[in-house]
């Protein structure tokens, strides 16, 4: 729609970006699944698979760049995010971990990659799933471990309070814990993703309806816009890797709550 | 003047976490300066306080849109 816009470079008013701007049409015309956001995600799979594999191959005591940019990336969620959360039991936990982060961080990555710039993890589907993936496994978790009632009973009635807050508290823990971590972790993850991509969206579009349509002497105003643009798209990449860093340090630390023994 | 009463409202809303986000990195800052050896382990727990509070400014900006 901003593309008719530019065609018709006529006095119109500066359309402002919105939730619409997040539909995107089939790719190839046919059904309604093979969109823009599940490009990005096929092709962000793919090329994680590809780079781990190429990573992992003819592996050598003294690495080479590749395997050590692999390393890099696997010893990083092991050590600082699941060694420091869950410990020793967690090394189960860190291929998904780390699958997760990966993923996580390419799809969000491109939103400011040149020619996909949409962060498929603003579409509220995809990280839907990875929640409810991270919310299913530190529920089995902690089930597995404790029984399904001492889980429960593990949860909303923690050792050592006075009686009558348990009347309060435990309805409370049960909603914080199985209800709300889910959708927090969803909401999060797409939010972030849907307000960065929005507020580069505002200031690429500000600045180029002041450049194309407003022209005149206004024209050189769009040095601001556009200079904003850059900053938050450096400031938009930071955002984007510690959501990944985030949402995965979240599910560890769901896991080790999970795992834990009470005191 | 056009707009809607979500946006003032998601206005407010960022009111608390903003406040949140500055009390975190306040203590923060203050740990590094007692202690600058402390900087990696607070650092994890700053990053995660940090992504809890913005969370509700960011679910208030996303409702702003969708409601």
């Amino acid at each position: 729609m901003h593309l008719v816009s530019v065609a018709q470079a006529a006095e119109e008013e500066f359309q402002a970006p919105g939730p619409g701007d997040f539909e995107f049409p089939p790719l190839f015309g046919e059904g309604t699944f093979f969109t823009k956001p599940m490009l990005i995600t096929v092709l962000g799979a793919l090329a994680i698979a590809v780079l781990f594999y190429l990573a992992s191959r003819r592996a050598t005591l003294v690495p080479a760049k590749a395997q050590f940019a692999g390393e890099s990336v696997y010893g990083f969620v092991r050590n600082s995010i699941v060694g420091d959360t869950i410990g020793r039991d967690g090394r189960k936990f860190v291929p998904y971990l780390t699958t997760l982060f990966c993923f996580i961080a390419v799809l969000n990555v491109a939103g400011i990659l040149p020619i996909l710039q949409l962060p498929a993890t603003s579409k509220i589907g995809i990280p839907l799933v990875l929640a409810l993936t991270s919310w299913a496994i530190f529920n089995y978790v902690g089930i597995r471990k404790h029984g399904f009632v001492g889980y429960f009973k593990a949860m909303m009635f923690p050792p050592g309070l006075p009686k009558p807050i348990y009347v309060l508290l435990a309805p409370l823990e049960f909603l914080s814990t199985v209800i709300i971590r889910p959708i927090t972790l969803t909401l999060r993850l797409t939010l972030n993703m849907f307000a960065g991509h929005l507020v580069l969206l505002l200031t690429v579009l500000g600045g180029e309806y002041l450049l194309v349509e407003k022209g005149g002497g206004l024209a050189f105003l769009s040095v601001v816009p556009f200079f904003f643009s850059i900053v938050l798209t450096f400031f938009e990449a930071f955002v984007q890797v510690l959501q990944a860093y985030v949402f995965v340090l979240l599910s560890a630390l769901y896991i080790a709550g999970a795992l834990a023994d009470e005191h | 003047m056009d707009g809607n009463l979500n946006m003032v409202g998601y206005g407010l809303a960022a009111i608390g976490p903003g406040v949140g986000i500055g009390l975190i990195f306040a203590a923060y800052i203050n740990g590094v300066a007692r202690q600058p050896e402390a900087r990696g382990v607070l650092q994890g727990i700053a990053i995660l306080g940090f992504a809890l509070a913005e969370a509700l400014a960011i679910i208030g900006i996303g409702l702003a849109f969708v409601l």
